[in-house]
């Protein structure tokens, strides 16, 4: 085992991650307008939309992300629409995270009592006064855990964007290998990483919990 | 012209009638208080003053105004129309001011330094001044009850509906909650009650009336009612909550 | 170049054989540690909670990709020999497993009231006892949904394997692609493969779910 070569490509590993956070942030904040957009229609679209985001939540949530990722990448020039590979990525995985985001959203709201709801309105407050003091809240609590785990998840699955050279960590991590023959260490690096960055989450994730949720729940 | 007045009133569930043409008045400053089994339709009554069922023939009417689940300015009607459930319903992500001064802050556009001085009013008609700051979750649910009520005072109504408000109190609390609509009836409150709490029914309503199967089917003064039931439904009904 | 015919769906076939034996590797071998994670990190010795608490933020704190690589090229290194792929893949596979089905069953163990135990105690049970007669049943129960949920997280998870040459059924989607440069046809029946397996799991999972949540 040596580790030493590997220090020469700091900056490859640096950039790697940079564009490995870069993914995993413009899916989550697209996928997150998929599900807000997504659970809206759920609750008040017509039969047929309904109907068209249900089939697209199941589709993307019972096929692989990585095939979801080829199909985009390979698929789409042939109908005309070229895009780079991190940007087919970027796309394959916010779709995929919108997927699994309509199901927390539609959660979240479910979990709001219906009597919540007339309680606002019996106070004289607008439709949005009541969704955005009232039911938003604790909604966006009680889908908390389920969210940043699902974040976490998403994480860890841009590294299937190395498979069109993407350009994150693992695409990285493939160049430093191919460069050093040091396989083994330059993925166990690359889990190291991937690892550092879960926990800084999930304590960030902690700490806006704490900070954003101050209000006692019944256990 | 009273206050409140409900004419024929019908309302459906599914097959299930369970409004079977329901006319009521409540005068201006009127306590009346509903009683009847459970299924009688009591609450759903309630809830049609407030528009939150919506009636399927008949009328009602408040201070003149019809009212309905798609009447022109239902918001400001609900504003005058206060309502306690017997859920509490308290939003248990604000303190107890900000339940309090949040509709008042969104509907009535009051100053944000007026809100507190409002919450500590109304908090010290219902004698919880220095709960002020607590989360709902941290009170009793005779305390939470009575910020409830406090939240409807502060939006200064009209009309006050109570559907069933001690019915999820454990006894030794139902007590704080009835004095402190006491107080409200003696300030000259008009007040609609669904209750079970025959002693407050008793010495505090002007009126009773009694709903059976739908339909009131006997009201009068407390007094003449308790004493000279003229039904056998409602004679019966005195002895089983006796 | 040739066109898509009868023998790619022979080799989609042949392919999901080998989907379906990761699976059942990463069940055998990944279902027994889990239990083992999963009442160890419920277990009242706490170095031990600590470890198997560890153990489980690291596994579900890499890439799945990661564990592969990390075996794929770490047993010879750790062995000094070369294995054969289906050996170090399934233990990445296995190590998966036990990570998320470990944390799952966790939640179920501790889903189940503190009394039952106290229950089981009064009776005079062993601690084993306590857990095979009246915790497990009880946590088995409750977990089952999410269980079958990491199924299909599993399903999907194996077509990883292709990446480091494992021919499972992304693999062959792949070959088929590059043969016949028709991605969308080749990808698209893999995926539907994949969709035809996933699907009744899903839904299985949520009718679970929906029972359990209408029985309590």
């Amino acid at each position: 085992m040596n580790f030493q070569q590997l220090w020469r490509y700091q900056d490859q590993f640096v950039e790697g991650a940079l564009i490995t956070l870069a993914l995993t942030l413009i899916a989550a904040v697209v996928g997150l307008a998929i599900g807000v957009a997504g659970a809206a229609l759920l609750r008040g679209g017509a039969k047929p939309v309904r109907l068209a985001v249900r089939s697209y939540i199941e589709i993307f949530r019972n096929t692989p992300s990585l095939i979801q990722i080829f199909l985009i990448f390979f698929v789409l020039p042939a109908a005309g629409l070229k895009l780079p590979a991190f940007e087919a990525a970027a796309v394959a995985l916010s779709f995929y995270f919108g997927a699994y985001a309509i199901e927390i959203v539609r959660a979240g709201l479910d979990s709001i009592p219906k009597s919540q709801v007339e309680a606002g309105q019996c106070l004289g407050l607008t439709r949005w006064e009541v969704f955005r003091h009232i039911v938003l809240p604790p909604a966006l609590r009680n889908v908390y855990p389920a969210f940043t785990a699902q974040f976490v998840l998403l994480l860890l699955g841009t590294s299937l964007a190395s498979q069109v050279a993407a350009g994150e960590l693992f695409h990285a991590a493939s160049f430093i290998e191919s460069r050093t023959y040091r396989s083994f260490e330059v993925y166990a690096v690359v889990c190291a990483i991937y690892f550092a960055m879960v926990i800084a989450f999930k304590a960030l994730f902690a700490v806006i919990g704490l900070a954003a949720f101050r209000w006692p729940i019944r256990r | 012209m009273a206050l409140v007045e409900i004419r024929d009133v019908r309302k459906s569930f599914g097959q299930v009638e369970v409004l079977k043409g329901v006319s009521l008045d409540v005068k201006e400053g009127e306590i009346v208080t509903i009683i009847g089994r459970s299924g009688s339709g009591k609450s759903t009554l309630l809830r049609c003053i407030n528009a939150l069922e919506t009636i399927d023939s008949g009328s009602i009417t408040v201070e003149g105004q019809a009212v309905s689940a798609g009447m022109a300015n239902l918001r400001q009607f609900r504003q005058r129309v206060g309502i306690v459930f017997q859920a509490f319903n308290l939003f248990p992500h604000l303190t107890v001011e900000k339940n309090i001064t949040l509709a008042p802050l969104l509907t009535k556009k009051i100053g944000k330094a007026q809100a507190r001085p409002l919450a500590l009013d109304v908090l010290g008609r219902v004698g919880l001044a220095d709960k002020i700051d607590a989360w709902p979750e941290r009170l009793s649910g005779g305390q939470q009850q009575r910020v409830a009520i406090a939240r409807c005072l502060a939006m200064a109504p009209h009309l006050m509906l109570f559907d069933e408000v001690t019915s999820a109190l454990d006894p030794e609390l139902v007590g704080e909650v009835l004095k402190v609509m006491e107080d409200m009836a003696r300030q000259g409150m008009t007040m609609v009650l669904v209750t079970h709490e025959m002693g407050f029914a008793r010495n505090v309503a002007n009126k009773i009336v009694f709903m059976h199967q739908g339909k009131v089917w006997e009201e009068g003064p407390p007094a003449e009612l308790f004493a000279n039931p003229r039904t056998p439904e409602l004679r019966s009904f005195i002895n089983s909550v006796k | 170049m040739r066109s898509f015919g009868f023998i790619d769906l022979l080799s989609f076939v042949h392919a999901l054989q080998w989907t379906v034996v990761l699976v059942l590797v990463a069940l055998a071998f990944g279902g027994p540690l889990a239990l083992l994670l999963a009442t160890t990190r419920t277990s009242r010795f706490a170095p031990l909670r600590w470890l198997a608490a560890g153990l489980i933020q690291l596994i579900q704190g890499v890439p799945l990709l990661g564990l592969l690589f990390f075996f794929y090229f770490g047993m010879p290194v750790f062995l000094g020999i070369e294995v054969p792929a289906l050996v170090a893949v399934g233990m990445a596979y296995t190590l998966y497993t036990a990570g998320f089905l470990g944390d799952i069953w966790r939640g179920g163990i501790e889903a189940v009231k503190p009394a039952q135990w106290e229950a089981g105690a009064c009776l005079g049970l062993t601690t084993w006892q306590q857990f095979r007669h009246i915790i497990g049943p009880q946590a088995l129960r409750m977990s089952l949904p999410p269980t079958v949920g990491f199924l299909v997280q599993l399903i999907k998870g194996t077509s990883l394997a292709s990446i480091v040459g494992f021919v499972e059924l992304a693999r062959a989607g792949q070959v088929v692609s590059a043969a016949t440069f028709q991605p969308l046809l080749a990808y698209g029946i893999v995926a539907a493969i994949y969709f035809a397996l996933c699907l009744p799991l899903t839904l299985w999972s949520r009718t679970l779910e929906a029972r359990l949540n209408g029985a309590r």
